[in-house]
């Protein structure tokens, strides 16, 4: 290895030892002599060299010689840039890859180097164990070492995960293992345990790590500040500034996930923590569902939220009139202080609150609402609303619900209700009975001091068990749900104030409203709040920070998620419980990013290696341009060649041969037309800007097109019409261009196209659709004159009437006459060669050469071909089976022409047939 | 040598007709070179037979009457002859070396020594006979003779010329008493040979012109390292492995052959000049007619 560059053989470069030798073999011979013509030479007779040293080679010359010797020895020595490290070794390989949320930003660099691990395993034929650390070890990993190809057939498949490795338990299982080398795709971020994890795996054999030097990015959850989302964003790599961007991303009011909003953070030369805010308006900001870095794919650069940010929007009202200074009466009061921290609470009567689009209306003590209202407030709560109510005395007072059960209560409610503990009671004031497994409260601790005094009973129907979300010791529920529509209606059957009960004074009311996704909760899930209940995921990440359904993944225990790491079992995404989510991210909320502090002594190789590139070449090149260079200098030295001269030939070698060959630009044309052109068989007409004559000249190709494509082997695709000096006409073998009186005059650009097109072996076939009304080619009918006119400006070879004895009277069919439409008089040809003589025996003079390029008519043939989109025949040619005779030669006369263009004068070349068989023969 | 023998009739047909094609373009440039000059007069500086008016004599005994020019004698009494300026014409032989060493030229392009020799010698015979003289090749038997055919017969003569020895001698020819002589060659050939030769037309009383033709790298010796030197049909090599430490003996040979033949026409009373083909031709022409001019005057 020298550099980048490493040798094949290097011990060839030994012969590079031999250059000094060379160099003074060279330099001991002279340089050839050079021979003079001079005329004076008579007078240099008799003179003598008075030094006997001959003249050396230049020592540039020398030099250049020897380069050009060095260059072909490196060459063969086969350079190679960038060669892959050879991991080389014996006896059982370890391959174990951290697979981490942070391998998956760069898995396609890791995946390609495993590759060319596994490749070199398999050239040494070792046993190869390959782990991700990130996996729970397998019981058999140990005895299941296997070939290298097994492995790489797996490659594909193999995706990183979404945690980080566990390596305590690997350090177990890796006890058992008897290897010789380890090598370590290690992720870069020190996680727990990774240092004990290292000594491990060097008791075990030689470890190899490889890391690659991409940075790793990660997001941390959002929090909640000031009224904005803020996250914060680290790196694992501070040596140089980035700007990356965050996007916030959620449903848009169709429910179809995009971005919601934009941040960028920028991050200054040393720094490897950068804080993202997002200052959104509350509608936006509830629709928040993940954040994530713009192009990192990696779990650990995205973050999803829970409802932990979400702010819902409440409106309070109560039945009774707000009285001063007695706040502590109020019946909002309590609930007021509850809310205001973690919820928009909006204050208003109901027409203005329900205007507001609120996702909860909590009703204290509020009796009957108006029949307009009440409609209003149940499809507001069929559309998924919340309506909490809670009794007090106009509610009891206002009688709803009693007789029959009304819409916007749960249960039916008994008149009166009942007081108990009361001054005028017997009994004390109940206590709450502990929550029911499948209620939502369930797992709460209930305060001693929480005590019911009064509250309204519930009527009690049979739906009424399921209904009850709390009860009282006795068993009186204290809080029923039903829902309605989408939404559902709770009822505290109990006041919102403390008249009736403690309950709004204890911390239990503030959980309960949080439960009941009244209220968010301000800060992480409490430890409390989780254990107890199993939790659904609902949608999970995967490595590459996409989230995926979660249609198969078991429902978590409480009391994992409480641990706050996501591993194998607890897999970060969402998980739900009743009306609750939690949001599991790879990042905590405090969590740093640390390069892994690799003991001295560790063997880490990079990742990211440019691809190997092979320069043999290159330097047989160079050696060849040297020697090249080398014998215009001996040239020029030995006077065999001028100076100048020597050096502008040189310089057209060298760069001839290094000139990649340029093509001459065609014209510019539509590549998909001359993709189809280029491709296929396909035959043109020429665009007169008459559409009737257009789409005649269409129709009639078509025609002959299909009458090809059933009698011969040319298949041509649908005709195309084209503009010379527009479209490339080059690219096809055939042109009909019928004339049209009021078709202008070509430009100059398109004369130029078609008189290349036809020096270039194109053929044109004019027709003046006049059937030759006058005795001559292009008379007195208006096409004519157009076609002397059009025709006059072309290179257009001298022409004569298509003789008997024409290759176009026998290329397919043997024909005698050329009708069209119209049985003209003649067709006109390039002239034959005025020395075309006729062979005896032969029934045609031998026309061999010449193909003419164009052929001159006035038959209308178009129009005898032309058929419609039913293959029917559009024109009539002639009366009754005589025309249809006509039209049959017609069709062969097409053929024959097309025929012609294709093959050229080849039924020419058959008259020679016998000969060639007679003399085979011999 | 083997070269010329394997050539057939043909061969050598189609060679000459080659080199037969040069003839107009010689004769074209020497023509147009002549055309720079003016003629001047050959006149003999006193009466006898000629076109020029001279003098008019008074008539003495003896006088055929048909000689008097009754117009000049009847201004007065006596009687006067007309007398015409004798002009006889002077011939002049051409040596052109025809040696394969005057087909020289260092640069592409430029003109060979033999063909400047030509040139010059061409121009000047047109000239000459233009001036009523008559000129003749000394390669050529037939005697010198006067007119536009003559001229046509030198050119062609000079154009066929061809397959000589690299280096040639002046033709041992009889030369007319009192005319003159034009060698133009470069003089490197064997020095003995050249000086009979030239002795010899100088012993018959015939004046001339030698004009030694060199190119700028006969006199400059540009050249440097081991190097074989051949003539130009390569009848003389010579191998040198220092050709640039030559050069100060080389430059004092060529020397001291421009110092013998300057010395050898000072003694034969002939006038020598040095004409180096990267010059102007006309400046070796004019030296040349002046030369003849007065040559002829003296």
């Amino acid at each position: 290895m020298i550099g980048p560059i490493g040798f094949l053989s290097p011990w060839l470069l030994a012969a590079l030892l031999a250059l000094p030798i060379l160099w003074i073999l060279l330099r001991a011979v002279p340089p050839a002599p050079i021979k003079r013509n001079f005329p004076a030479v008579a007078l240099l007779l008799g003179l003598r060299d008075r030094e006997t040293t001959p003249d050396r080679t230049p020592w540039w010359l020398l030099l250049l010689r020897i380069l050009a010797i060095a260059a072909a020895i490196i060459a063969f020595a086969g350079p190679v840039l960038n060669p892959t490290d050879r991991i080389a070794g014996k006896g059982p390989l370890l391959i174990g890859m951290d697979a981490s949320w942070a391998s998956a930003q760069s898995w396609a660099v890791r995946k390609e180097k495993l590759g060319s691990v596994l490749s070199q395993a398999e050239q040494d034929g070792r046993p190869v164990q390959l782990v991700m650390w990130s996996d729970l070890p397998k019981s058999d990993f140990a005895s299941s070492f296997t070939t290298a190809p097994a492995w790489a057939s797996r490659l594909d498949a193999m995706v990183p995960n979404a945690w980080a490795p566990d390596y305590p338990k690997w350090t177990a299982a890796l006890e058992t293992v008897d290897v010789n080398d380890i090598i370590w795709f290690s992720d870069g971020i020190d996680h727990v345990g990774k240092l004990d994890f290292l000594r491990t795996l060097n008791a075990r054999g030689k470890v190899q790590v490889l890391q690659n030097e991409t940075s790793v990015y990660a997001v941390t959850p959002l929090a909640t500040a000031d009224g904005t989302l803020k996250t914060t964003v680290l790196r694992l790599d501070g040596t140089t500034p980035a700007t990356l961007s965050l996007s916030a991303i959620g449903p848009d009011p169709a429910g179809i996930r995009r971005r919601l909003s934009k941040a960028d953070v920028e991050f200054a030369i040393g720094e490897t923590t950068a804080t993202a805010t997002f200052d959104l308006p509350t509608e936006l900001r509830n629709r928040v569902r993940q954040v994530s870095l713009d192009n990192v794919a990696s779990a650990g650069a995205v973050t999803i939220t829970d409802d932990g940010i979400q702010r819902r929007k409440v409106a309070l009202l109560s039945g009774v009139r707000e009285e001063e200074g007695n706040d502590l009466l109020s019946p909002l009061h309590f609930l007021r202080k509850a809310l205001v921290t973690t919820a928009e609470v909006i204050e208003a009567d109901l027409g203005d609150a329900l205007l507001a689009s609120p996702d909860v209306i909590i009703l204290a003590d509020v009796g009957a609402l108006s029949e307009f209202e009440t409609e209003a407030v149940t499809e507001w709560v069929s559309k998924g609303g919340t309506l909490l109510r809670f009794a007090g005395p106009r509610l009891i007072a206002s009688g709803i619900g009693q007789l029959e059960p009304h819409p916007l209560l749960p249960v039916r409610l008994r008149a009166g209700g009942r007081t108990v503990g009361g001054a005028m009671s017997w009994g004390k004031p109940r206590k709450l009975r502990m929550f029911d497994q499948d209620s939502p409260f369930f797992g709460l601790t209930i305060p001693d001091d929480v005590s019911v005094k009064s509250q309204v009973v519930a009527q009690p129907d049979p739906d009424l068990a399921e209904r009850v979300l709390a009860a009282l010791e006795d068993g009186t529920p204290l809080v029923t749900a039903k829902p309605l529509g989408e939404g559902r209606v709770i009822l505290f059957h109990v006041t919102a104030s403390s008249r009736w009960s403690t309950l709004p004074l204890s911390g239990l009311f503030v959980q309960m409203l949080e439960r009941l996704a009244i209220s968010a909760r301000a800060a992480a899930l409490e430890e409390s709040e989780l254990l107890g209940l199993t939790w659904t995921p609902v949608e999970y990440l995967d490595a590459f920070g996409v989230l995926r359904d979660a249609q198969t993944l078991q429902g978590v225990v409480g009391a994992d998620l409480a641990t706050g790491q996501v591993s194998n079992e607890v897999r970060p995404g969402l998980y739900e419980n009743g009306e609750r989510a939690v949001a599991m991210n790879v990042i905590a909320a405090n969590a740093t990013l640390s390069k892994t502090p690799w003991p001295l002594g560790t063997s880490i190789a990079g990742m990211e290696r440019p691809e190997e590139q092979d320069l043999k070449a290159w330097f047989l090149m160079a050696a060849l341009g040297l020697l090249m260079i080398d014998i215009f200098a001996t040239l020029v030295l030995g006077g065999k060649m001028n100076m100048r001269k020597g050096a502008g030939l040189a310089v057209m070698v060298i760069g001839l041969s290094i000139l990649p060959a340029t093509t001459i630009d065609a014209q510019p044309t539509d590549d998909k037309a001359a993709l189809l052109a280029a491709n296929n068989t396909v035959l043109a007409y020429v665009l007169t800007g008459n559409a009737r004559v257009d789409e005649v000249s269409r129709a009639g190709l078509t025609g002959i097109s299909a009458e090809l494509f059933r009698r011969t082997n040319i298949e041509p695709v649908p005709p195309v019409g084209v503009t010379p000096g527009v479209d490339d006409i080059s690219l096809y073998p055939f042109l009909f261009w019928p004339m049209s009186e009021d078709q202008s005059i070509p430009t100059v650009k398109a004369v130029d196209a078609v008189n290349a097109y036809l020096r270039n072996g194109g053929f044109i076939m004019f027709d003046t659709r006049d059937a030759h009304l006058s005795d001559s080619f292009g008379g007195a009918t208006p096409n004519g004159r157009k076609l002397r006119q059009i025709a006059g400006r072309l290179d257009i070879p001298r022409l004569e009437p298509v003789p008997q004895d024409h290759v176009l009277t026998r290329t397919f069919y043997l024909l005698e006459a050329f009708p069209g439409r119209h049985l003209g008089r003649n067709v006109w040809v390039e002239a034959a060669p005025e020395d075309a003589a006729q062979i005896e025996g032969v029934p045609f003079r031998n026309l061999n050469d010449g193909v003419t390029p164009v052929l001159i008519g006035g038959n209308d043939w178009a129009s005898a071909w032309a058929i419609n989109d039913q293959g029917r025949h559009v024109f009539p040619v002639g009366r009754g089976s005589s025309g249809e005779l006509q039209r049959e030669y017609a069709i062969r006369f097409g053929v024959n022409v097309l025929m012609y263009v294709m093959t050229g004068n080849y039924k020419s070349d058959q008259v020679h047939v016998p000969a060639l068989l007679d003399r085979l023969g011999q | 040598m083997i070269e010329i023998a394997a050539k057939n009739a043909s061969d050598l047909r189609s060679q000459s007709e080659g080199l037969a094609a040069g003839f107009p373009a010689l004769l074209a440039r020497a023509q147009q070179m002549a055309a720079t000059m003016s003629i001047g007069a050959h006149g003999r500086r006193r009466a006898g037979q000629g076109e020029e008016f001279w003098q008019y004599r008074p008539a003495a005994d003896g006088d055929p009457a048909h000689t008097i020019d009754w117009r000049r004698s009847a201004q007065s009494d006596q009687q006067f002859v007309r007398q015409m300026e004798w002009q006889s014409a002077q011939s002049v032989n051409f040596w052109i070396d025809p040696g394969a060493a005057m087909d020289f030229a260092s640069v592409d392009g430029a003109d060979t020594k033999a063909e400047r020799a030509q040139t010059l010698g061409l121009a000047l015979a047109i000239l000459l006979s233009k001036g009523g003289e008559r000129v003749g090749l000394m390669q050529n038997p037939e005697p010198p003779k006067q007119g536009e055919v003559q001229i046509g017969r030198l050119a062609l003569s000079l154009a066929m010329a061809t397959n000589a020895p690299d280096y040639a001698v002046p033709p041992n020819k009889l030369l007319p008493t009192g005319s003159q002589a034009v060698f133009l060659s470069d003089f490197l050939g064997d020095w003995d040979a050249m000086l009979v030769a030239l002795s010899k037309a100088a012993d018959q009383n015939v004046r001339g012109c030698l004009v030694q033709i060199l190119d700028p790298q006969e006199l400059s010796f540009p050249f440097k390292g081991r190097t074989i030197f051949q003539s130009m049909q390569g009848s003389v090599k010579f191998e040198t492995l220092r050709a640039n430490a030559l050069r100060d003996e080389y430059l004092d040979k060529l020397a001291r052959r421009s110092d013998s033949l300057r010395a050898l026409a000072r003694e034969t009373g002939w006038q020598y000049h040095r004409h180096v083909t990267d010059t102007p031709a006309q400046s070796a022409l004019l030296w040349l007619y002046g030369a003849l001019d007065a040559g002829a005057r003296a």
